[in-house]
């Protein structure tokens, strides 16, 4: 069952290359998409689950995947992106639209065996995979200074890749049974000062996926010149991948280490959160502002992990999920946009409400949800790890806290400038949006509210993941 | 010893066939013959089966690991040759001439793979470096051909010079030319023969193109034919290495207090240079040799690591890494100038040969699910094992990112950017010969046990 996660998609992407008509590469690639989403229901209602088979046996790696709470969430969520984005970018005519989608769900192969893995080496495989087709999806298809910008983003997280991988090495070879499991990772007897060259070689790779203050400057280059199909895919899951890391290997594995550095890693974080915010309150690009955003909300996030309180991490795994339909929500509204009029200046809009009256209600649905107003999912989410974060720490969760006053500030700003006032000549152009966009975002805002007024279902979801990590 | 008398034997048949044969596709199909028969010969070997009884009076000794590793270089040159015959037969008047000193070369990497005396190192390293310094010459009517050759010849000599110091020394302080560690019980002159020792590691580190012993590479690599340099990168380095490892971690590994100390400045030294250099150049060609440089960094590794993980890691190093290497120069010949610029557009007009590149390229950066990958892997490994410090795999790793910079440059060309490439005639045959070789990049990428089953069994 879990196989099929990675299955599904590598076969559809391999099929897919010899399908020369667009609509058809289409509509295959969405009941593809939407055949993982069902496999994903159904999975998320058993308990763990395993599927083990050897690889290497010279090398003693497994074929090992396992869901369990963290896993499966994070599985849901990229089962719900991945249709979402084919069918709401259904519309865009990249050429070649067959590769395209190849690509994307080569992507979406990669992402599974991350969030799925519980083989290091294994991890390591997938990390990377899910990093190379981004690479050729963002320098064939995105804007004018794609390959630079491409190149800087996979040179940076290609050498975290290989830091990591010094790191997983080093963990092996203290292993008692020379075995890459997670369960032999974690009962590796390194000294001191080994978990802490080895906590830093992991957290490197994780910090700059995420990314962490000082190591995002890839991020906005690369979500602005990226296709808005592969942004998606990047702000609304591959981001989760460094999170996931940190929750799944970094503290399980090298607890004393990961207490040691709690502070430094909070500190930082924080000062991310409150720099994003502030950079996202001057900025003019609807595509930037919505990226540094993420990067603020993110660096949250990694606060409340490090933060290390139950109701923090609690909430972290529920945010996850939250902040993935929140970003993905706004990436389709900002995309429908551009795609129709030709600009991402927020200077040059205005006046949606009056010219597209369904789409400035969704888009300020996803707006309210992205300052976590109650009654939305990310209410949920933030208020627990801002909790974690005031309990750690007052003046830090304080700092931290501002953080929602900039977001009100930044991302109310971007509603009032888009929706409200007179009608521009650039929104004027707007046509009727397209149908398939307006579903997904009506989904994606259900999902917003129905996991918002009743998140229970997320927690009992994740219940076993968190008992599994605070008592280690 | 069947190995070594079968390919002298049939680099002696080459030279008569360059007369007695005509016709150049006659002329390869008789080097492949005689390729899987030196294989077959070698595989007799490992069976314990021997073509003649000699006795080599403990000079040579065949391990199962260094049959094995001859039956790779086999291997590696038979689809070598497989894939370049025809560009071969371009160069000179007299193609067979050239499978001539191919099999002298293999003679001489055989002898590489067994010495147990310093005399035979000295005789494998000359029989595999004169027919390469003739090689690099080839293109008689090249003036940069000439100047490579002659180059090459000049620097070879003064690295042989080296050695036959060095082995003077090692034969001053013990009495003996024999490999063998000298007995502690006895009296002999330690500081000529660390000398010696550091004497013969200079002069293997010229063989293979380390820093600071580099400066010949990028001149010759470049000046010899492309299809050469394909060989001399590739099946003639890595019996270099070979060499390398059989002498200082196979029997001098107790005195390794005497040369562990420089090992790091000459892996970060080599590691440098390659990759920092290449990041800078305009024409693949020298690209890709500043990468040969780089690469040979990573393949120093192996000389840390008594453990398997270092005699495994180096082998599949040297597969994996000739493989992608034909494979690309291989490409490299095809095109009609060696710029990046001829390589634009080239994913619009032959897309599957791009993707094969990118395969090549891949795996020499190290990209997961290639064989490259795993190579690398075993390296960080073997060193982290044998206890040097992290700081050098980490240096290591970040010169592998800087190395995915030119690599990926090349990859932009054929991809990203629009043009026409300036690509020669291209047989379909041509271009799935090399899918060959990147489906075995790609199945070592993913099952690197495969090439292990037989070591041991």
């Amino acid at each position: 069952m879990l196989l099929s996660f990675i299955l599904i998609p590598f076969v559809t992407a391999l099929f897919l290359l010899f399908i020369k008509n667009d609509k058809a590469a289409n509509t295959i690639a969405i009941v593809s998409t939407l055949g993982t989403l069902v496999a994903a229901l159904v999975v998320g209602g058993n308990g763990a689950v395993d599927f083990n088979a050897p690889w290497i046996p010279v090398l003693n790696a497994q074929f090992l995947l396992h869901a369990d709470g963290l896993a499966k969430i994070l599985v849901l969520l990229t089962a719900i992106s991945f249709p979402a984005i084919i069918i709401a970018t259904s519309q865009n005519q990249p050429k070649q639209k067959n590769i395209f989608l190849s690509l994307l769900l080569f992507t979406q192969c990669g992402l599974m065996g991350v969030f799925l893995s519980g083989d290091a080496l294994l991890f390591y495989f997938f990390w990377e995979l899910a990093l190379i087709p981004v690479y050729f999806l963002s320098s064939i298809w995105g804007g004018e200074k794609r390959i630079a910008v491409t190149f800087k983003f996979f040179i940076y997280t290609f050498l975290g890749s290989l830091m990591m991988l010094i790191g997983i090495v080093l963990v092996y070879m203290h292993t008692s049974d020379q075995s890459f499991l997670i369960q032999s990772f974690a009962k590796a007897n390194l000294t001191a000062g080994q978990q802490v060259t080895a906590f830093a070689l992991f957290f490197i790779a994780f910090a700059i996926k995420m990314p962490i203050f000082p190591l995002h400057t890839w991020q906005p280059d690369a979500y602005e010149q990226s296709p808005t199909a592969v942004t998606m895919v990047m702000s609304a899951v591959m981001v989760k991948m460094g999170l996931y890391g940190i929750l799944r290997w970094l503290l399980p594995l090298f607890p004393t280490a990961f207490i040691a550095h709690i502070h430094v890693v909070v500190i930082l974080s924080v000062i991310g959160i409150l720099y994003a915010s502030f950079i996202a309150i001057r900025q003019d690009d609807l595509k930037r502002l919505i990226a540094y955003s993420s990067i603020a909300h993110i660096g949250l996030m990694n606060a409340a992990i490090f933060s290390h309180l139950q109701i923090g991490i609690q909430g972290v795994m529920v945010q996850l999920f939250s902040h993935g339909i929140n970003v993905l929500g706004l990436w389709i509204v900002a995309d429908i946009i551009e795609q129709q009029t030709g600009t991402r200046s927020m200077q040059q809009m205005g006046g949606l409400a009056k010219k597209q009256p369904t789409l400035a209600i969704l888009l300020v649905g996803f707006a309210l949800a992205n300052i976590a107003l109650p009654l939305t999912n990310a209410f949920v989410g933030e208020f627990l790890m801002f909790n974690s974060l005031f309990q750690y720490n007052v003046w830090l969760g304080a700092a931290a806290g501002v953080s929602i006053i900039l977001a009100a500030i930044y991302t109310l700003n971007m509603v009032q400038k888009v929706a409200y006032g007179e009608v521009s000549s650039h929104i004027n152009q707007m046509q009727t949006i397209n149908k398939p966009a307006q579903i997904v975002l009506i989904v994606l805002l259900i999902i917003v509210f129905v996991t918002g007024i009743f998140p229970q279902p997320l927690f009992n979801l994740t219940a076993d993941s968190l008992q599994q990590i605070i008592v280690k | 010893m069947n190995a070594i008398i079968v390919s002298a034997f049939f680099g002696v048949v080459m030279m008569f066939a360059s007369w007695s044969i005509k016709g150049e596709n006659k002329q390869k199909n008789i080097a492949l013959v005689g390729l899987i028969l030196l294989f077959v010969a070698n595989l007799a070997q490992l069976n314990g089966w021997y073509v003649v009884d000699v006795d080599a009076k403990n000079m040579l000794s065949f391990t199962r690991f260094g049959l094995y590793t001859n039956a790779l270089f086999y291997l590696l040159t038979f689809i070598y040759i497989w894939i370049n015959g025809e560009e071969i037969s371009k160069i000179g008047n007299h193609a067979a001439d050239f499978y001539a000193l191919f099999f002298f070369i293999l003679c001489g990497a055989s002898i590489l793979t067994s010495f147990d005396n310093l005399l035979m190192l000295f005789i494998g390293i000359e029989i595999l470096s004169i027919p390469l310094y003739i090689l690099t010459g080839s293109d008689k009517k090249s003036l940069f051909s000439n100047e490579a050759a002659i180059k090459y010849f000049l620097m070879g000599s003064f690295s042989t010079g080296i050695l036959l110091l060095g082995i003077t020394f090692i034969y001053g302080a013990t009495g003996s030319f024999h490999l063998m560690p000298p007995d502690p019980s006895m009296h002999y002159e330690q500081f000529m023969f660390s000398g010696g020792l550091i004497l013969i590691f200079a002069a293997m580190n010229f063989k293979v193109s380390a820093a600071p012993f580099h400066f010949w590479t990028p001149d010759v690599y470049d000046g010899a034919p492309t299809v050469f340099t394909s060989f001399m990168a590739t099946i003639a380095k890595s019996a270099g290495f070979i060499a390398f490892i059989n002498i200082y971690l196979v029997q001098y590994k107790a005195f390794e207090k005497t040369w562990v100390i420089i090992l790091p400045f000459v892996i970060v030294s080599t590691l440098l240079v390659g990759n920092v250099t290449a990041v800078f150049q305009r024409s693949v060609k020298r690209m890709l040799t500043y990468s040969s440089i780089a690469q040979a960094g990573f393949m120093l590794f192996a000389l840390y690591g008594s453990s398997n993980f270092a005699n495994e890691g180096i082998l599949l190093y040297i597969v994996v890494y000739s493989l992608a290497s034909i494979g690309i120069f291989a490409v490299l010949v095809k095109m009609k100038e060696n710029s990046f610029e001829a390589f634009h557009g080239l994913s619009k007009t032959h897309p599957l040969l791009a993707f094969l590149t990118t395969v090549f390229l891949c795996s020499l950066a190290g990209i997961p699910i290639t064989g490259g990958f795993f190579a690398k892997y075993y390296m960080i490994n073997a060193v982290l094992l044998a206890g040097a410090g992290i700081w050098l795999v980490v240096v290591a790793m970040i010169f592998a990112s800087i190395s995915v910079y030119y690599y990926f440059k090349l990859i932009q060309a054929m991809y990203f950017i629009p043009g026409t490439p300036a690509i020669g005639e291209l047989d379909k045959s041509y271009t799935y010969k090399l899918a060959i070789i990147a489906i075995l990049i790609l199945v070592l990428g993913v099952f690197p046990n495969l090439l292990f089953n037989y070591l041991y069994f």
